[in-house]
């Protein structure tokens, strides 16, 4: 296990100085340079520009500027944004990456889930209304124009029904005289929520042994933290601000899981068609076990895998569903930002985004990695 | 002994292009029988042939019925212009109504009450001259949608070919040769698989001019790199264990023959599926880039909503519905029609889908 963390680390540090060196290149191939901003202005004289592009180290050679940005990369030192002068690239990120990573990870996780749950059933009743009617409306999710998804979720549940907010990451009424920063808050829900999730894995692993009766202990356990969990957040002053940071999360959320779930769904469902064929489910019915077991223990286990493995490709799906859904809701999160600072031509927040957005597809890649290692007992005896 | 000889002579006479021919008609009809069992992919084809109608019927509209003026999706221009009745005068508007009649004061139409005005109405409603209204700049919404039909399935075409072509070609030839060059591709389609597309497009649209043409180029080379190449290899590895492929070397077939009479043909239904998820990509991801007003296009599916929503009516709810619907309807339908056709051809190519 340890050597196969070591492997994906390395690889995902070469793939990282790959990608940088990609975007340098791709930067560099363009015409001109910064200080062609001033091209049409009289009061700047050619000496100015020549003092900007030496205070840039412009005029180095490709060679040292190249190995000067990846040292800068390194650092952490990704430039200075030009609409939010003088502000760092990093500090932008570090305030608004926690946003667009609950997004994410509560999108991918709700997703995964629902398509799992629903692929299985589909394959299980083959035939008839309900295959049809899931098939096609799991495609045209799968396939409807994200934007105007969200415009149709937001007149739905803002405007017609009024249970969740056009947009945005809080109430700014709500939020006068608050005594905490926005942030503070945000992060100490994705505390909460990191802590909650550890907290519940870990009642599951040690239940799990227990024989069936007794397994009442993990839903009373799991309700006794989620009370608890509830209990010190209401107590706390931090309650209705996060409450309303909450809020403003459910649409965005409920958006991307909608849109991404299906992909799940059609893939749960063909390889649960394959492994059904399978000799051991024959077996597993011989014996006469129950249809939800032979569904649940022994076809959907199996056709898990292939789903787990094509959850790469789902997650570079749910970040490109994660940018669309950031900017139609104003989610102020890292896609918005790559999207705005595209829009205004501020390339050092650009490439600063996009470089957060491979980080993230990276790690959550190893992560998929690790989970697959735990799930199929042939690597685990090999690694 | 000559009549044993006539059935023989019959074969030789007929030419090898008919018999291929009908080899190949037996095989289509074969497979059409399979694909039509699944009525999710009879449904996605005729969506797919409607569009084809409506891109076809549109120059057609334009030469003979439609004037041009008024008509052109990129600047036609019709003037609509309704009648209302002046009723009241409002100096704090509270409702819609009065609102127009604060806009007419601005204008220092100074109407009374009782007057009957002629104003400029755009977006228009839906009427029997705009079968579905106009944009807020006078234009025709039909004509825009079916205009921009065309360019969608050019710009679906042009990427599916260019994506099948690199990710056939070079799935058959890392499992052919395998070694150095198949750990190369295999590394650079992990690298593409993991980056999601549409945030490396956003920055290229900042930096550079996207036409749709370069689009189509740029997501059929970053696709056929990456995860359509992957599939197709892990295809070329069964088929290159086959024994006619065998059989072709023993014959004295060089290494580039075999690929790419032997090995590529065998490929060919599994690009041809792939093709089909190609064009749902390449439609979506111009939509959304366009949507964003990244690219240099005169009209597409996705500007109709960005012109919609940069003159504000993007929250407009249902009142201006044809800005809005018709446009986000069409994206949705045709990448969902091409995506069922790729997953019935997907039940044909992979038999252990089938119901029997």
């Amino acid at each position: 296990m340890l050597r196969f963390l070591a492997v994906r680390l390395v690889q995902i540090v070469l793939l990282l100085l790959v990608f940088q060196t990609l975007l340098f290149f791709m930067l560099e191939a363009l015409p001109g340079d910064i200080s062609n901003q001033f091209i049409g202005n009289p009061d700047i004289p050619p000496e100015a520009k020549q003092k900007i592009i030496e205070r840039l180290g412009l005029d180095k050679p490709i060679g040292e500027r190249y190995l000067n940005y990846l040292r800068n990369f390194v650092r952490g030192d990704l430039g200075v944004s030009y609409v939010f002068y003088p502000r760092e690239v990093m500090d932008i990120i570090r305030e608004r990456a926690p946003r667009t990573i609950v997004l994410f990870t509560t999108a991918t996780l709700v997703s995964f889930y629902l398509g799992f749950v629903l692929g299985k059933q589909l394959a299980w009743r083959r035939g008839g209304l309900y295959e049809y009617v899931a098939t096609i409306g799991g495609t045209i999710l799968y396939t409807v124009f994200t934007p105007w998804f969200g415009l149709i979720m937001i007149w739905l549940f803002s405007f017609k029904l009024g249970l969740f907010p056009v947009g945005g990451f809080l109430n700014p009424q709500k939020w006068s005289g608050a005594p905490m920063s926005a942030n503070t808050v945000f992060n100490r829900i994705m505390l909460t929520a990191v802590v909650l999730s550890a907290l519940v894995t870990v009642l599951y692993y040690f239940t799990r042994k227990l024989s069936p009766w007794k397994r009442e202990v993990r839903w009373a356990g799991v309700a006794l933290l989620l009370v608890a969990t509830i209990g010190i957040w209401a107590a706390s002053p931090y309650g209705p601000y996060a409450l309303d940071i909450l809020h403003h999360l459910v649409l965005p959320v409920l958006t991307v899981t909608l849109v991404a779930f299906a992909g799940t769904m059609l893939l749960t469902r063909n390889s649960m068609l394959e492994t059904l064929r399978e000799d051991y489910i024959l077996t597993a019915r011989a014996k006469g076990l129950s249809e939800k077991v032979v569904r649940d223990k022994h076809a959907a286990r199996n056709a898990m895998l292939p789903v787990v493995t094509s959850l790469v490709l789902g997650l570079a799906f749910v970040i490109s569903g994660g940018i669309i859904t950031e900017t139609i809701f104003s989610w102020p999160g890292m896609g918005q930002t790559l999207l705005q600072a595209s829009l205004t031509e501020d390339i050092p927040l650009a490439v600063g985004a996009l470089t957060f957005v491979a980080v993230l597809a990276l790690f959550a890649h190893l992560i998929v990695d690790i989970l697959y290692f735990y799930l199929d007992p042939r690597m685990r005896s090999q690694g | 002994m000559s009549q044993a000889a006539e059935p023989f002579d019959s074969i030789r006479t007929e030419p090898l292009w008919r018999v291929r021919l009908k080899l190949a008609w037996k095989g289509f009809r074969k497979n059409w029988a399979l694909f039509a069992e699944n009525k999710i992919g009879i449904i996605g084809l005729v969506i797919i042939v409607m569009f084809i109608f409506m891109a076809l019927l549109h120059p057609i509209l334009m030469g003979w019925l439609w004037d041009p003026n008024v008509y052109d999706p990129v600047i036609g221009y019709d003037e609509i212009l309704i009648e209302k009745q002046v009723v009241e005068e409002v100096t704090e508007p509270t409702t819609q109504v009065q609102v127009e009649i604060a806009e007419l004061d601005y204008f220092h139409l100074n109407p009374q009450v009782g007057d009957t005005i002629t104003i400029l109405e755009q977006p228009a409603p839906p009427s029997s001259k705009h079968v579905l209204g106009t944009d807020p700049l006078g234009r025709d919404v039909l004509s825009q949608l079916m205009y921009s039909t065309t360019s969608e399935f050019l710009l679906g075409i042009v990427a599916a070919l260019v994506t099948v072509i690199i990710a056939t070609t070079i799935g058959a030839v890392a499992a052919y040769f395998g070694g150095f060059v198949d750990t190369f591709f295999m590394r650079v389609a992990d690298l593409l698989i993991i980056m999601p597309l549409i945030p490396v497009l956003i920055l290229m649209g900042a930096l550079i001019n996207l036409q749709l043409f370069h689009l189509a180029i740029i997501i059929g080379i970053l696709s056929g790199f990456g995860g359509t190449t992957l599939i197709i290899k892990s295809q070329a590895l069964t088929v290159k264990v086959k024994p006619f492929i065998e059989a072709a070397r023993v014959a004295g077939g060089s290494d580039w023959h075999i690929i790419f009479t032997h090995l590529i043909p065998n490929l060919l239904p599994l690009s041809f599926l792939y093709m089909m998820f190609t064009v749902t990509t390449a439609i979506f991801l111009e939509a959304v880039l366009s949507f964003f007003g990244l690219m240099d296009v005169n009209m597409s599916w996705g500007l109709m909503i960005n012109v919609a929503q940069s003159q504000g009516y993007l929250l407009s709810g249902t009142r201006y519905w044809w800005l809005l619907f018709p446009a986000g309807a069409a994206i949705t339908l045709l990448c969902s029609a091409f995506y069922l056709v790729g997953r019935a051809l997907d039940e044909v190519v992979n038999p252990r889908l089938r119901r029997r």
